[in-house]
């Protein structure tokens, strides 16, 4: 294991780690700010790359793909909060559980049926289509770099909105207490949509950019989604400060203990054992974190104050 | 008195009819995974199979072609239920399936109980091929280690020294890597098992750079396998390090891999440019009626339909006794899309070629698997001599 090698590591964990906030951003906000458990967010991330393979096919520019596919998957989101989430928000997590739950099976029907059931393919925007040599024999791709400095851009621009204009400060006291929100004569209605919105157009940003490295198939937001909810518990309901640092730490602890889990074991265990133990146990880590930072810290490590 | 008659008349035109169409038709129970990231599998299976009987007129054996066909969504538990319905409720004469070896390894114990055969489009786990065979079982696919021992040769042939494996970490993972180092006597640097439905390779990619091997081996089915391959060219690491796989490239996963697949090697006992007069005639049909290339998947079915076509012929269209049909499948013959005569094992298992293939673009701009050479000649597989029948 070289020194390369780890620093590689570090960037593909930062890398992930930046992925999973685009998602677990727009799920924080839905499930801090209204209090609802939305599972359907992880198929929303899956529409954002389907939409992306659609516009592309049509356009053969990235660039535009971009404008038209942002826009839809803000609207499905829309549609759906008003068609089905907005009957659920004042019902038990339970019953928004089973709802969202079915929203996944719904899609993921629907979407095969619309573009079939064989994985699909986007290519990389020409722009960004050149790779660097970050080690001997190993190319990393622009667009991996596009995507982290589109996770950054985000961040800063979430930041920026939640801290320093009015309807941040609504959606920060709308994490803390809603009812009072609306009592002191806010919208909440409209806010809730508003924010939805912005959570689906979120997740369906996140699906876009990935879409050029990933496989685009039905079921693909299935294993992000768990993931993101590691991230937030980790990080604190309701804040995006939590998300961010969650996310890093998911993206790292995973990457990192995937990448070396074997070789430490193998310090101490025979090759073969240390092969068997190593991804189980690399597998796991995530989880591992999370019990640990709940026991110590059962909040979460941001969590937005009152809850 | 009159309406008495009559409906004793309808009544027994009825039974006659039916009497007569049971005797003049074979009732086929296929069981594939139609739904979930795999359907695509199921779906080239199926669609070759119906193509089969298409070309033999919507008849096996000279036989009127009854066709249930049931999706077992990848669930053994799901699997089980549907299949005891073929079995009691619909009264199937044979069952085709399965595409995935949970679902078959959950389904052996109701079909061998019920003493109906079923032919295998493709799942062949090896307890069925060893210590668990049965006279019921038929396969027109392949022994599951079978692509990957051939792969394994064809990096022993090749002479690479070092190579690294990757697969997921499940069993069928394990079982590639055991089947390619049951034919590669070289050293194996490495065996990276990543998670299930991973998405991100990065990682494992930038391991495997690190320790610099002659080759890599991959099984990664579905939807990782995609995955790993766009980010395997993406790496830099195609045209660098020789990329040998079993279930990883082929028709299913090239239309959304693409450029990044091409130049990647694979272990096969088929591919769409086998050059025989069945397996023409299959592949261009089945481009006109589908659209796409056909993968694998969609000549096992195929076979499948000309293997019971050929045995009800050979059991003289008598399905009803399941024994003469069971050892008609076991002993007939007929020209598969391999273009060779299909034999079976004592196993039930095929003999057959296995060569490594590659995946390229065609002139019309689909992409495909093309041979390269044969690997393994008459190959039988590994577990057959644990199998006590003859």
């Amino acid at each position: 294991m070289s020194t390369t090698l780890f620093v590689v590591q570090l960037l593909n964990g930062l890398q992930l780690g930046v992925l999973l906030f685009l998602i677990a951003a727009g799920l924080t906000l839905v499930f801090g700010v209204m209090d609802f458990i939305n599972l359907g967010h992880g198929v929303q991330y899956m529409l954002g790359a389907y939409l992306a393979v659609t516009f592309y096919a049509l356009t053969g520019n990235f660039a535009y793909t971009l404008l038209l596919a942002l826009p839809s998957a803000l609207a499905l989101g829309l549609l759906v909060e008003v068609l089905i989430f907005r009957h659920l928000y004042d019902r038990d997590h339970l019953d928004q559980v089973l709802a969202t739950f079915g929203i996944i099976l719904f899609v993921n029907e629907g979407v095969k049926i619309v573009w079939g059931a064989a994985p699909l393919n986007v290519p990389i925007p020409a722009l960004f289509s050149g790779s660097i040599e970050i080690m001997p024999g190993l190319l990393y791709p622009v667009w991996r770099l596009a995507i982290i400095g589109s996770g950054l851009a985000v961040a800063v621009l979430l930041w920026a909105i939640v801290s320093h204009t009015r309807i941040g400060m609504r959606i920060r006291a709308g994490a803390v207490n809603a009812p009072m929100v609306g009592a002191l004569g806010v919208d909440v209605k409209t806010l809730f949509t508003c924010v939805f919105g912005f959570g689906a157009m979120l997740a369906g940003f996140a699906g876009i950019m990935v879409a050029p490295i990933l496989s685009v198939e039905p079921g693909m937001g299935d294993s992000v989604l768990i993931l993101a909810f590691v991230v937030i518990v980790i990080g604190g309901i309701g804040s995006i400060r939590g998300a961010f640092v969650g996310a890093l730490i998911v993206g790292l602890v995973d990457t990192l203990g995937r990448s070396f889990a074997t070789d430490i074991f193998r310090l101490f265990l025979t090759a073969s054992a240390a092969r068997q133990v190593g991804p189980a146990f690399a597998s796991m880590l995530i989880y591992l974190l999370m019990a640990v930072i709940l026991f110590v810290r059962p909040a979460g490590l941001f969590p937005a104050k009152g809850r | 008195m009159r309406k008495f008659g009559f409906t004793a008349g309808l009544v027994a035109s009825v039974a006659l009819m039916s009497a007569t169409a049971s005797a003049q038709s074979v009732k086929v129970g296929v069981m594939l995974t139609l739904s979930g990231p795999a359907a695509v599998l199921g779906q080239h299976a199926r669609d070759g199979f119906n193509l089969g009987i298409k070309h033999l007129g919507g008849k096996l054996g000279g036989l009127n072609a009854d066709v249930v066909i049931v999706d077992d969504e990848l669930k053994p538990d799901v699997g089980v239920q549907k299949v005891q319905a073929l079995l009691e409720r619909d009264k199937v004469d044979v069952i085709v399936g399965v595409i995935f070896s949970n679902v078959m390894m959950a389904i052996s114990k109701p079909v061998f109980d019920a003493q109906i055969p079923i032919i295998s489009p493709n799942a062949g786990p090896s307890p069925l091929a060893g210590k668990g065979c049965s006279p019921w079982f038929f396969s027109t696919a392949w022994q599951n280690d079978q692509n990957h021992e051939a792969m394994g040769k064809a990096a022993q042939d090749a002479g690479y020294k070092k190579v690294v494996l990757i697969a997921p970490n499940y069993q069928a993972g394990k079982d590639a890597m055991a089947g390619f180092k049951r034919q590669y006597k070289g050293e194996v640097v490495d065996e990276i098992f990543n998670q299930v439905n991973q998405l991100d390779f990065s990682a494992e990619l930038a391991r495997i750079a690190s320790l610099k091997p002659e080759a890599v081996f991959a099984f990664e089915p579905g939807g990782m396998g995609v995955n790993l391959v766009k980010q395997y060219s993406q790496a830099g690491l195609a045209g660098k390090i020789p990329f040998l796989s079993a279930f990883t490239v082929d028709e299913t996963t090239l239309p959304a891999t693409q450029d990044a697949g091409v130049g990647l090697m694979s272990g096969a006992q088929w591919a769409p440019n086998l050059d025989n007069a069945v397996n023409k005639k299959f592949v261009a049909d089945y481009e006109k009626q589908y659209g796409h290339v056909p993968a694998l998947y969609a000549a096992q079915g195929y076979d499948a339909a000309l293997l019971l076509d050929a045995a009800i012929k050979a059991a003289g269209g008598k399905v009803s006794d399941k024994t003469a049909l069971r050892d008609a499948l076991k002993k007939t013959t007929f020209t598969s899309t391999t273009g060779k005569a299909f034999k079976l094992n004592n196993n039930g298992f095929p003999i057959q070629d296995v060569y490594s293939v590659k995946a390229v673009k065609r002139a019309d701009g689909k992409y495909a698997t093309e041979i390269v050479a044969k690997v393994l000649t008459d190959y039988k597989d590994a577990y057959a001599a644990d199998c006590p029948l003859k």
